[in-house]
């Protein structure tokens, strides 16, 4: 049997260089490594939302009744609205920055505290 | 004041917003050399395809706002003109945080798809290996030809797969193939559906109905790769030799056994270069291209549009289904996302396919004007392979309606679905 570096093989980085899309190289390799880490929070979600309908069902909760689950239509449906949910979440900031781009006129904060406190 | 009359009709709750939700992994369809997913590959697939689709659905329709409120005007007002190319766009585009954000996921979702799949896929590489030679060793039906150099446009490391389609981790393996199927559901946001094969399906149907006259016998599926789009045609023409040539071993080793496994068995799996292609001349019936030209080189893609007119009888038909070319009016923002593939994802010809023109290459490929077509075929999806709450989105779904938007207020281009461009011989 060949033993392969499956974590290398994995990890392998297509040709070319790679381009990074903020002004500091710094901020993408957070975003990746913070996206990677919310995808594995989203697996031990999804592994919980398993173990919760198994309990629900009176199946007991072992490794091979987890792997063999199968969600059916409502559960998976369920599952995926729950991912879609978080990523929206977890994007938000994105999104405020895409909405101010059709509130261009916005308040200034310290601005606003500014005038509303005049004399 | 008066009282308002109390109505327990007239303030109805407000219908909730549908969430499009992309179909589940496991909506992929399973066959032996599929690689098994456990538990909670699974849930990390469903979490790409949902950071797809987010980033795909709920983020890219917004970059066009990004140009035309912030981008185009600060270039025209320090610059004093427009934009000349997609390339100045890409560099005005760079200062902008909200684009910033965009590319960086997007780039991100594709990185992480490709290493989701690639540690699925050699964890059990020996027993799909194993599965596959199941289906390979001996068979006549698939004719491997090592001495067939992989040309540079295909060794590129297309959409950022590491190793592309060609390099074999095992000798002989099928690491390419099953890679490709597992990522590419993801990446598509499961649209080409649950057997990855909607773009062929939609063509076979096309053709059957169009022509319903044309009976081919031997159909030549060019830059074929695992066969997946050959798959349907081959279905749908069960009387007809289908040849799915390709350069890369592994997506053929893959490609073979899959369609062995479906329980196909009217399609050869050739190694070969289209350039120098070994077939006899006038001897196909159709020769199909199906997304593959934007993955190739410029004299390439020239040459092997001379190869294929060659090689089709009188009569015969040439079928590409890729996307379209710009067009005079298609505006520079439009333009720019359909580049971005080519400078960010590894699809270095994408850009320059763009600016061609297809009907001016058939021609300049030997096809006489009346000869050559462009057509608008519906997608034909497989019925029931998701369940009915599922709505796909492609990560190219952005820049897809914004063609859709202009093309709806022109009569002459008012068809919607996929471009195809062809000639009858």
């Amino acid at each position: 049997m060949t033993i392969l570096d499956i974590n290398a093989l994995a990890n392998a980085k297509a040709k070319g260089k790679r381009p990074y899309f903020f002004d500091d190289p710094a901020v993408e390799r957070v975003l990746s490594i913070t996206m990677a880490v919310a995808g594995e929070l989203a697996v031990t979600r999804e592994r919980l939302d398993t173990i919760e309908r198994l309990l629900e069902a009176g199946t007991p909760v072992t490794k091979a009744n987890i792997n063999a689950f199968k969600p059916d239509d409502d559960a998976a449906r369920a599952r995926q609205a729950w991912h879609a949910e978080y990523i929206s979440r977890i994007l938000r900031i994105v999104h405020q920055e895409l909405e101010s781009l059709q509130s261009e006129g916005d308040v200034n904060p310290e601005a606003l505290a500014d005038e509303i406190s005049a004399a | 004041m008066t009282d308002a009359p109390v109505s327990t009709t007239a303030t109805a709750t407000p219908t909730p917003v549908e969430v499009a939700l992309p179909p589940p992994y496991s909506a992929l369809h399973r066959h032996p050399m599929l690689p098994v997913a456990t538990h909670d590959e699974t849930a990390r697939m469903n979490f790409l395809i949902n950071l797809v689709s987010h980033v795909g659905k709920d983020i890219a329709p917004a970059m066009p706002a990004v140009y035309a409120k912030r981008v185009e005007p600060a270039f025209k007002k320090s610059r004093g003109r427009d934009f000349a190319n997609t390339s100045e766009v890409r560099e005005a585009m760079r200062a902008e945080p909200a684009y910033q954000s965009w590319a960086a996921l997007r780039r991100g979702a594709q990185e992480m798809r490709h290493q989701a799949g690639r540690a699925m896929v050699f964890r059990q590489l020996e027993e799909i290996d194993a599965a596959a030679r199941r289906f390979n060793d001996g068979a006549p039906t698939l004719k491997l030809n090592p001495q067939v150099q992989v040309p540079k446009y295909v060794s590129v490391d297309n959409h950022l797969s590491p190793g592309g389609y060609e390099r074999e981790v095992l000798a002989g393996d099928i690491a390419a193939g099953a890679c490709y199927e597992a990522g590419h559901f993801v990446t598509a946001g499961g649209g080409t559906g649950g057997k990855s094969d909607w773009p062929g399906r939609t063509i076979a149907h096309f053709v059957k109905r169009q022509f319903p006259d044309f009976k081919p016998k031997r159909i030549l599926d060019l830059g074929a790769g695992g066969g997946f789009n050959a798959l349907p045609i081959a279905e749908l023409y069960p009387d007809a030799e289908v040849i799915a040539v390709d350069v890369a071993a592994p997506m053929l080793r893959y490609g073979h056994a899959r369609a062995k496994a479906f329980g196909v068995n009217n399609i050869t799996f050739l190694q070969a270069d289209g350039e120098t292609l070994d077939l006899a001349l006038g001897s196909l019936d159709w020769v199909q291209t199906t997304m593959v030209w934007h993955e190739t080189a410029l004299g390439p893609f020239r040459n092997m549009l001379k190869k294929i007119r060659t090689l089709l009888r009188p009569g015969g038909l040439s079928l590409n289904f890729e996307q379209p070319n710009f067009d005079p009016d298609t505006p520079m923002v439009e333009k720019f996302l359909r580049d971005w593939d080519a400078w960010y994802n590894n699809e270095p010809f994408w850009a320059k396919l763009h600016t061609l023109n297809f009907r001016d290459e058939m021609i300049a490929a030997g096809f006489t004007p009346a000869q050559v077509f462009e057509e608008w075929a519906p997608q034909v999806r497989s019925a029931g392979a998701y369940p009915a709450w599922v709505q796909t989105v492609n990560r190219h779904d952005a820049e897809h309606a914004m063609a859709n938007a202009r093309k709806s207020t022109k009569a002459v281009r008012a068809k919607s679905g996929m471009y195809l461009f062809g000639a009858w011989n």
